[in-house]
């Protein structure tokens, strides 16, 4: 049996267990724990505070459990980033982003400040409490595999252009959620138009450093594939570094600003917080 | 006869309103021909290289409509996909109704209205508390429909996906403003949709009550399967 080039670094368990521990190295995509830890702690919150800090890599995904309650920033580091998100109950999976409620209940196809992230069952999972981008899509969803395979020749999650929805795939099972589990998502930091004919046009993303925040309304999972827009023009794989934080605040009361913009939002929220009442969430 | 019951009223279909039971939108043998009733659900397999006619016999009459791959039903219509692909939220003749993992279930083969819906979504008893109000939470929606006839093929709530509504007009206005207006359909006028694999058609007779959009009138709809 051959070594190869490494010397008898595996040639015991101890020089193995030394060879991996001298390995240890910081990436620029990684996950940062303690969250206060983070090389980019969010501007004007106290990094103590954080419950998660991570930058999810070009073609990579997350996938987080979060609080009722929690805030979620996600910020496009370098402007090339897309962050496709799937958002779900997490004590009642089957209860998961509907973005044509997301969309038709607001009146408004374009993501932005205030718009709430509706399931199918009339509640609101989380809120979009800022943003600096405006740059986003609820029509497309994440790549397919079969758009991948088409533009870039591969989808597959271990290759060099995933798929979104290989993506999703595999941070969804991580919670035990299937294929049957992932709706169309949203995709934050890349964004299109309709034109009157119906034809989509590519607006792209707003530059770097752009945040969205969104505030948990219940107990979810989150799930986020970091990979190239389907409609980006681009011949190329182009993804960049996705940062995400969260920290502990309140879910939206009946009389925040969000919640009483509008007749829908304000019974949405009645219902998201009549549920969670008698939940106990 | 006539029952009485207490249940609350229906929404109905007006009985002076016309009717225009039309026929396939292309040639071929016929192999199925059933009728929906207004408020009802409906569902059927359509083998490889069939087309389906729905026939919108009352004018404006949304079939609200999901798709699956039948011999795999996690896959299955995405209408993000069918978007993205083609680059255009409206669904016309020639549209490629795509599956979540991109590939072809149906194409469009035949319509006779200017564009039809896939952006809209289907009604349902939790999100018309929403649009209408809580008085309106014992009236039937899309999604009971959707849930009875899944549950029918071994589905459920996690296989509802957003879905097209044949018949139904939702445009996007230029700020974004999107939103169920006056429908371009009439009586007697028709989609067509050849499989392009054997594909499982669920479909939810919409009985909307809060929307002047079928004057308030739900009509039958007519399913013709035909075999070139």
């Amino acid at each position: 049996m051959t070594t190869g080039g490494r010397e008898g670094a595996l040639a015991d368990v101890g020089r193995a267990r030394a060879d991996a521990r001298g390995r240890a190295a910081v990436s620029a995509w990684m996950p940062y724990l303690p969250p206060a830890d983070t090389p980019y702690p969010p501007e004007g919150i106290d990094p103590a505070t954080l419950t998660w800090a991570e930058t999810v890599a070009p073609g990579g995904y997350t996938h987080l459990r979060v609080a009722r309650g929690t805030r979620l920033r996600l910020e496009d580091a370098d402007g090339e980033a897309c962050a496709s998100v799937l958002v779900h109950n997490a004590v009642e999976p089957g209860e998961r982003l509907n973005v044509a409620d997301t969309q038709k209940i607001p009146w408004q196809a374009y993501l932005g400040a205030g718009h709430p992230l509706l399931s199918g069952d009339g509640r609101v999972l989380a809120t979009i409490v800022a943003d600096t981008s405006g740059r986003h899509d609820a029509f497309c969803g994440a790549s397919s595999d079969a758009w991948n395979e088409a533009k870039y020749g591969d989808a597959a999650a271990e290759g060099p252009s995933p798929s979104g929805h290989a993506l999703l795939r595999l941070a969804g099972a991580k919670h035990g959620l299937e294929t049957r589990d992932l709706p169309p998502a949203v995709s934050f930091f890349k964004g299109v138009r309709v034109a009157a004919d119906g034809t989509l046009e590519w607006t792209g993303s707003a530059g770097p450093g752009r945040r969205v925040d969104l505030l948990a309304e219940l107990p979810l999972i989150v799930l986020i594939a970091n990979a190239p827009h389907p409609r980006d023009p681009r011949p190329d794989y182009v993804a960049g570094p996705l940062r995400v934080h969260a920290w502990r605040s309140r879910p939206t009361a009946l009389d925040d600003a969000v919640a009483v913009a509008s007749p829908e939002r304000e019974r949405a929220y009645r219902n998201t917080i009549a549920y969670a009442g008698l939940a106990g969430l | 006869m006539s029952l009485t019951t207490t249940v609350p009223p229906r929404p109905v279909h007006a009985p002076d309103s016309p009717l225009d039971w039309s026929g396939p939108l292309v040639p071929g043998r016929v192999v199925l021909d059933e009728r929906v009733a207004p408020r009802a659900a409906w569902s059927g397999v359509v083998a490889t290289g069939d087309v389906l006619t729905i026939v919108d016999v009352g004018g404006n009459q949304s079939a609200d409509c999901l798709l699956y791959a039948a011999d795999d039903t996690a896959e299955r219509y995405s209408a993000a996909d069918t978007i993205a692909w083609q680059g255009n939220v409206y669904v016309r003749t020639g549209t490629v109704l795509r599956s979540n993992l991109g590939r072809p279930l149906m194409t469009v083969a035949g319509n006779e209205v200017d564009r039809q819906d896939t952006i809209g979504g289907a009604c349902g008893k939790e999100s018309n508390t929403l649009r209408y109000g809580h008085h309106t939470a014992y009236q039937h929606a899309c999604r009971e429909n959707f849930l009875a006839e899944a549950a029918r093929h071994g589905l459920g709530v996690r296989d509802l996906v957003s879905n097209l509504n044949w018949f139904m007009n939702v445009p996007v206005e230029a700020d974004g403003s999107l939103g169920i207006v006056d429908g371009m359909s009439a009586p007697g006028k028709r989609v067509a949709l050849r499989a392009e694999r054997d594909v499982l058609v669920v479909v939810s007779n919409c009985p909307q009550m809060n929307n002047p959009c079928n004057d308030f009138s739900c009509t039958p709809l007519r399913m013709i399967v035909t075999s070139p």
